[in-house]
């Protein structure tokens, strides 16, 4: 369960304090598939950054699974978001020297440190679940859009992580790539009761998720819960 | 490990061009560093060569006071037999003395009996100065050995008095007292003079110069010493030093001994050699370090997405600095290693060409450098920790990008 309390972000702007998040509390349960939409400047990715461990709040506290991250140091954040965070980014961001059964494994070993046979075992099984068993052997600037967010998105949940965040994961694919891409999600997120946390603007990810946190100026201006 | 090494390998591949032109600079600077060595180690060890062994041996022991006063080649003061045999005792069991022997050195008037001229001489048992010099006879012209009776004249004195072999000369020298007096000596053959002290003297043996300057007893001017191992001679000096202060006088030194490097002005030029090598390490340093450092800090900037990314997922600081720093040491690597080879290669090559030199007096030297394993390796690891240190600050820059900032560039 993700607590979130009284969060404030301001960056300093020359002289000026900028306030991108602004007194924002809210609470996630496990295995939620949620999204933060709102305009540009509307402070959804800051929030992302920040509940993901990534930046740390101006003000407020942020309570992971009991674990207040704020108390957390560099590296027992990079160890953290290793064990617990999984990301999906807008632009894939694999690592070109490797092929795409390599960047599934990066954080297996880098992070994780896991054998060879546990490591083999959990790649295949989440290469078969994304569909890209056959293009393992191949670098990322060998496949297309939507099959490099697909390893992304085996990438991301390798390491069986408990949250996965996703910024705009949909923004660079065309319509029926991101479909197929919101489904997968989707379907990863029942199989293994997985929180995910996204950041758009697209329509097709709102329609599909099950509650729609609206943000203005760094404010929740509407947190609903959608009915299917 | 081996995923860092994997991980850093293909980076270096991502742009071959640019790795293949720093490893050819790091190259280059090795190739540049060694070959230099092969090439003046060989003139310096040649050099040490001719000193130590046609002329100066590794040590010299003399009474107190003789090198101050060498140019006159002063008899009065000589080692006496008391003392010798004091001496002797240690240089015999000595575990870092190959071999010694006496001198006795005089200055005298050469004559073909229509000219004369001075000459300065060594008096030697031809038996322990052979020992002691193996080179010595190389510089002989037209005879094996010397024996009593016969003169081996400096090869100016013999050109410029017209002398050659088996020609009857005369010596005349004055003796410690002041008394002058002369034998006739047969020319046994002439040598070749080298540089630095000694060169130009000429040899006679030493009875017959007992002889001519009336010394009954043994007395001889100095003793010198052949190490087994010329890399010993600190040590071996070490073990001589206070031998011979037992036999101070009221604290004050009866002998003074010398090592080659003190007695010969080469050992300057040795040193302005190493000086010159050192320097050169220098610029092969400086050129390792800001090639690595330049292709590390292009590396980490064009990177800084995927810095980015790879610290989003987890990755501790600690592996990133790895990441980075195998690198430039896979760099440092594979400069050292072509180096080293190329190296190699071309030290071969001038080994077969055998090209000559000149040096001094001395003409159609020829040129023969060796490559030392040791010489190697050093280069190498200097190479590589350089590659290293050079990649360090790179690495920790890497390490410090905040996630979210690496992530927002483009």
């Amino acid at each position: 369960m993700i607590e979130v309390r009284n969060l404030k972000k301001v960056y300093k702007v020359g002289a000026l304090d900028l306030t991108v998040v602004n007194d924002l509390s809210l609470n996630i349960e496990d295995g939620e598939f949620i999204s933060f939409i709102g305009p540009s400047g509307s402070g959804k990715s800051t929030v992302l950054n920040m509940i993901g461990c990534l930046d740390t709040p101006t003000f407020g506290s942020i309570r992971i699974n009991n674990q207040d991250i704020n108390k957390l140091n560099k590296t027992q954040l990079a160890k953290f978001r290793g064990e617990n965070i999984g990301f999906i980014f807008q632009n894939f961001n694999l690592i070109p020297v490797l092929t795409v059964y390599e960047n599934i494994e990066y954080p297996l070993i880098m992070i994780q440190n896991l054998k060879e046979e546990e490591r083999k075992k959990r790649i295949l099984k989440l290469l078969d679940e994304v569909g890209m068993l056959d293009q393992k052997d191949k670098t990322p600037d060998k496949i297309s859009g939507g099959q490099m967010q697909r390893v992304a998105i085996a990438r991301a949940l390798v390491t069986n992580p408990k949250i996965v965040f996703a910024d705009e994961p949909t923004a660079n694919l065309d319509s029926k790539t991101a479909y197929l891409i919101i489904e997968l999600m989707k379907k990863i997120q029942k199989e293994h009761n997985t929180t995910f946390i996204f950041a758009t603007h697209d329509e097709k990810i709102v329609s599909n998720v099950d509650r729609v946190i609206t943000l203005v100026d760094g404010n929740i201006i509407k947190d609903e819960r959608v009915s299917k | 490990m081996k995923n860092i090494f994997k991980i850093s390998y293909r980076n270096l591949l991502r742009n071959s061009r640019r790795t293949l032109l720093t490893a050819s600079l790091i190259t280059l600077g090795v190739v540049f560093v060694l070959v230099y060595t092969a090439l003046s180690g060989n003139f310096k060890n040649y050099m040490i060569g001719q000193i130590t062994d046609s002329a100066m041996g590794h040590i010299q022991i003399h009474k107190k006071g003789f090198v101050a006063s060498v140019e006159n080649l002063p008899l009065d003061k000589n080692l006496n037999k008391k003392q010798l045999e004091y001496l002797e005792t240690f240089l015999n069991k000595s575990k870092y003395i190959q071999s010694y022997s006496y001198r006795i050195k005089f200055g005298g008037m050469f004559s073909n009996f229509v000219t004369s001229t001075n000459i300065r001489l060594n008096a030697i048992n031809p038996k322990s100065e052979f020992e002691t010099l193996p080179m010595l006879k190389n510089r002989f012209e037209g005879f094996e050995s010397l024996g009593k009776g016969g003169i081996i004249v400096p090869e100016l004195i013999a050109s410029g008095m017209k002398v050659k072999k088996d020609d009857t000369v005369v010596l005349v020298a004055n003796n410690k007292s002041g008394s002058v007096n002369g034998i006739n000596l047969k020319v046994a053959g002439t040598i070749n003079r080298i540089s630095g002290p000694g060169g130009r003297d000429g040899y006679i043996h030493i009875d017959d110069a007992k002889k001519v300057l009336r010394i009954k007893d043994i007395e001889v001017s100095e003793i010198v010493i052949r190490l087994k191992d010329n890399d010993m001679l600190d040590i071996a000096l070490e073990e001589l030093n206070p031998i011979l202060q037992k036999l101070n006088v009221n604290e004050k030194p009866v002998f003074e001994i010398h090592s080659w490097k003190k007695l010969s002005p080469f050992y300057n030029i040795v040193k302005m050699l190493d000086i010159m090598n050192l320097g050169i390490q220098i610029i092969l340093i400086s050129i390792v370090l800001i090639s690595i450092l330049n292709v590390m800090i292009m590396s980490v900037y064009e990177r800084v997405k995927e810095i980015g990314t790879i610290a989003a997922m987890g990755t501790p600081p600690k592996t990133i600095v790895k990441l980075f720093l195998m690198e430039g040491l896979l760099l440092g690597i594979l400069g050292a290693v072509l180096g080293s080879i190329l190296s190699i290669i071309i030290v071969q090559g001038l080994d077969m060409i055998q090209l000559t030199y000149n040096f001094g007096q001395e003409s159609n030297l020829i040129l023969e450098p060796v490559l030392s394993i040791k010489d190697i390796i050093v280069v190498s690891i200097v190479v590589i920790f350089i590659s290293l240190l050079a990649s360090i600050s790179p690495a920790i820059k890497a390490s410090n990008l905040d996630p979210v900032e690496a992530l927002r560039t483009n």
